[in-house]
């Protein structure tokens, strides 16, 4: 190793480097930096290295795609089109995909590690939530994180019309219509936006230019951002043994992380060129041009923005006699369309900014955490993430309706009767059932740590007792079951109680009410006298677990 | 770099009790566990067995040859498979398997071999490292904010107060030409959106190839996909079809509950209605024969078409327009007037008309 900088050349180049850029400084601070390490940390990594493959493979479309709507005649290789009159913006698309050797395959690989490069991020940020990554001081990371998912949105959705296929024309015909329906400024927007009627003749140039280069140098510049400020933090890391709050554990970047992350930015891009090698995406083909007239049965956008178009599917014209949309004075209120449209995604987007800073403030913890949560281990925290998540999947469902309906032979009304309902029940639902399971994986934890594992082992005593013989936990499984702290619900302040310092009570309570403590060695000490076997018993203590959990909370509560 | 098993463990110990993990206060540490630190470090078949070692060394090095491989195939496909003279999709597709395999191998046998490589033959040992302060210490936070202080001080922003507030008023107004510039984006909408191609006299014709439609072949239960004569010559086609697209289908009059006040928009059981959803203005393109609904496969609104298409489901609210129609002297489909109400997708400036 050390023989390659001894050597005259490369310590003169090296020399030569640091004298202009202090790299030895650089390599010092960096190269040996310790990253923790998890699966689920490669979620994040996935997203960087999907959109350097979009990076890669965008730039490589743009040599042979015309962002035109000027319309021309075509007379390429897809004989089933040829002499239709259709927009440069989708001849080129043809042209790459049926004229360029290996054109259908790079354009499949752009759309894949699209679609893969929103999913990433989705997962992403359920990781990050669930184990509670966001909190102090990654607050503001948090939010670049959410205007990252904004901005790869907006990625995807102008990528996605630039072929100017039928599919993608009807997408960008429902944003027309729903850019129209906002109150007073929704007329002139559409007008400004798609320089006159639908469709006119500049959309795709204005999208082509978001989408290579406004919308990429702003990702960029976030995602700069992102990873200095996940450098400047150090990455938070799962507790176990040997990791406190202040400590870093885990591997060097250099030689072994280094490795390993570059390793994975293969496989990634790897995965996404089978991918597209094997699974046809997005043919345009099949759609054929842009015409407002004709269309598809089974029209479904990206993946990623269904959630939209199933909100808008949901959200019913008429509510028996009473309609959603209404004028008053001449101008009319589409709520059929704003609801859905931009009411529900604008306060997911607003409560995904907030939610921290929410956190933080019915919690009453200002402390600095650089350990990660296990989710069980904040079951209302849990709950409202798996919550949120239902909320969403429901949505997206909802654009899937006429496709099940048709697939699974049942009515498409009955099939959106049921997901209208979902969109109300679900998420309830879906925060009840979590928490319940988390609380009962905290109550395992506990019986685990408290009385060991079961080992199969039945021993008949002299009086004729039967149990089951458990096996302790060594120190450092018992660990990760107790390291977790108890929580503190923020009591009402002495004296007057303003409405806000109520409502911060009642939901202080609501989020940590049910919980469960974390055995103390005193409890362990018990346990293990209460047995008295030499062996720690269990069976007929289970039972009492539940009702120590729950009696340690509300002592704590009120 | 053979590490001895315990290397690095000595400094767990020292900051590994659980101490120093963040606790709320009034919190009883006394009453937890303590950290016990990390557990010893296992070492890998290829920390110990030089053969493992060496067996691992030639797996890696045999999964980067088949990254050459890839690399190969991808390089035969492009030469060996021309897309230029054999044209059929068939050719496409193989061509874009065997590019998308070689390639997709190559890239991904990099990856693998890299990882491979390095969870068995780079060191694994765990190394721990201090986190230190995210913020500067008081004296830092005192000297930051004197610093900017002094600064605002010498600049005389706060004592200049002319000077200030010209600077923010210059600056305030100055965005304003960046927003003046967007105006022409596009032009008012006008009243461009209440009008479509249709007027008395105007034949329909059938999408895409432009041919009239005589009264005479409109048979019951046929759909026509209908576009105004002459579109095609008008100055923006496009435009115009997104608002004038019409759906004509004749039904049973016995089935029709007609009103009154629409009657003679229909001929002889002919009825014309837009084909553009009053919800967000996808086309609407299916026909229910047996039950005479109109969906639209966007977001499922459904017309009736014996109730002069009023909404009976999902999330439209309007009707469709009908267009009020009747025949020329040469039997041809013509309209009367028209739309009685902008056709389309609803908009601020609308109006109360249905």
């Amino acid at each position: 190793m050390s023989s390659i900088l001894t050597d005259k050349r490369t310590a003169t180049l090296a020399g030569y480097v640091d004298d202009r850029v202090g790299a030895s400084k650089i390599v010092k601070t960096f190269a040996r930096k310790i990253f923790p390490d998890h699966w689920s940390f490669m979620l994040g990594e996935v997203c960087l290295y999907t959109f350097v493959v979009l990076l890669i493979s965008g730039t490589f479309l743009t040599f042979w795609y015309t962002p035109s709507m000027a319309l021309t005649t075509y007379e390429g290789s897809y004989p089933a089109l040829v002499g239709q009159t259709v927009s440069e913006a989708y001849a080129t698309t043809l042209h790459i995909s049926f004229d360029i050797r290996g054109g259908l395959l790079i354009r499949q690989i752009h759309h894949w590690a699209a679609l893969l490069f929103v999913a990433a991020i989705l997962a992403h940020m359920a990781r990050i939530f669930v184990t509670g990554a966001f909190r102090k001081p990654r607050e503001l990371n948090w939010v670049v994180g959410c205007v990252l998912a904004i901005l790869a949105l907006a990625a995807g959705f102008t990528g996605y019309s630039l072929p100017d296929d039928l599919l993608s024309g009807n997408g960008l015909r429902i944003i027309s219509g729903v850019i129209q329906a906002i109150p007073v400024v929704g007329t002139y927007m559409a007008f400004f936006i798609f320089g006159g009627e639908f469709p006119g003749e500049v959309i795709i140039p204005r999208l082509f230019i978001m989408h290579v280069m406004l919308i990429p140098a702003a990702l960029l510049a976030m995602i700069g951002i992102h990873l200095g400020m996940l450098v400047m933090h150090k990455h938070m890391q799962f507790p176990g043994p040997g990791r406190t709050n202040n400590n870093v554990v885990g591997y060097p970047v250099l030689p072994v992380y280094a490795a390993k992350a570059g390793g994975f930015f293969f496989i990634v891009f790897g995965v996404v060129v089978l991918m597209a090698a094997t699974v046809t995406i997005n043919p345009i083909w099949n759609y054929g041009p842009y015409d407002p007239s004709p269309i598809g049965a089974g029209t479904q956008p990206d993946w990623y923005i269904l959630f939209v178009d199933g909100a808008l599917r949901l959200m019913p014209g008429w509510l028996g006699p009473v309609p959603t949309e209404f004028s008053t004075f001449g101008y009319v209120w589409s709520l059929n369309i704003l609801l859905p449209g931009a009411v529900v995604p604008g306060i997911m987007i607003m409560g995904l900014f907030a939610y921290p800073w929410i956190e933080q403030w019915l919690t009453g913890d200002t402390r600095e955490h650089h350990l990660l949560d296990r989710p069980r281990n904040k079951p209302t925290r849990t709950g409202l993430g798996v919550a949120a998540l239902v909320f969403y999947v429901v949505m997206a469902l909802a654009a899937t309706n006429d496709l099940v309906a048709t697939h699974f032979h049942i009515s498409i009304n009955d099939m959106t009767y049921v997901l209208r309902t979902l969109f109300f029940v679900g998420p309830p639902i879906a925060f009840w059932v979590t928490k319940r399971i988390c609380l009962g994986l905290q109550r395992r934890d506990r019986e685990l740590a408290l009385h060991g594992r079961e080992s199969g082992r039945i021993v008949r005593t002299a009086d004729g007792e039967y149990f089951e013989v458990h096996e302790p936990l060594d120190v450092y499984e018992r660990w990760n079951l107790v390291q977790h702290e108890d929580e503190v619900v923020v009591p009402l302040p002495q004296g007057r109680a303003t409405t806000l310092d109520k409502l911060r009570a009642r939901l202080s309570a609501f989020f940590f009410e049910d919980r469960i403590a974390p055995v103390t060695p005193a409890e362990l000490e018990a346990a293990h006298a209460h047995g008295g076997h030499g062996e720690v018993e269990s069976g007929h203590d289970v039972p009492a677990v539940g009702a120590t959990g729950h009696g340690t909370g509300s002592s704590h509560g009120h | 770099m053979k590490d001895s098993p315990t290397t690095g463990h000595a400094a767990v110990h020292s900051h590994g009790g659980g101490t120093d993990l963040a606790a709320p206060e009034g919190t009883d540490l006394e009453n937890r566990f303590a950290n016990p630190g990390l557990p010893a470090h296992r070492f890998r078949v290829t920390d110990t067995d030089p053969k493992a070692a060496r067996s691992a060394e030639r797996q890696v090095s045999t999964i980067f040859l088949l990254s050459a491989v890839g690399t190969v195939v991808f390089l035969v496909g492009y030469f060996a498979l021309p897309i230029e003279e054999d044209k059929s999709f068939e050719r496409l597709l193989l061509s874009t398997l065997v590019l998308g395999l070689g390639l997709g191998f190559a890239i991904f046998c990099i990856g693998i071999g890299l990882v491979h490589w390095a969870k068995t033959l780079m060191p694994d040992h765990e190394q721990i490292e201090l986190r230190h302060d995210i913020a500067g210490t008081e004296d830092d936070r005192r000297d930051a904010a004197n610093i900017i202080l002094d600064g605002v001080e010498e600049s005389g922003v706060m004592r200049r107060t002319v000077i200030r507030n010209s600077l923010i008023g210059a600056l305030g107004i100055l965005p304003i030409p960046a927003v003046v510039l967007f105006r022409d984006l596009g032009p008012l909408p006008g009243e461009v959106l209440r009008h479509s191609l249709w007027e008395n006299g105007v034949r329909l014709t059938r999408d895409p190839d432009g041919t009239p439609i005589r009264a005479a072949d409109v048979t019951y239960g046929s759909v026509f996909h209908v576009i105004p004569d002459g579109m095609e010559d008008s100055a923006h086609p496009i435009e115009e079809k997104a608002k004038a697209a019409v759906l004509l289908i004749r039904i049973q009059p016995e089935k029709v509950q007609a009103a009154p006040e629409r009657d003679g928009w229909d001929y002889d059981g002919i009825y014309a209605y837009s084909k553009i959803c009053t919800h967000v203005g996808c086309p609407v393109a299916l026909y229910e024969q047996q039950t005479h609904h109109l969906l639209c496969p966007c977001h499922q609104s459904t017309f009736d078409l014996t109730q002069h298409c009023k909404v009976i489901f999902g999330p439209a609210k309007r009707p469709l327009p009908q267009l009020p129609i009747t025949v020329d002297n040469e039997g041809y489909l013509v309209a009367q007037r028209d739309f009685p109400y902008p056709p389309g997708p609803s908009y601020w400036e609308r109006g109360e008309s249905e």
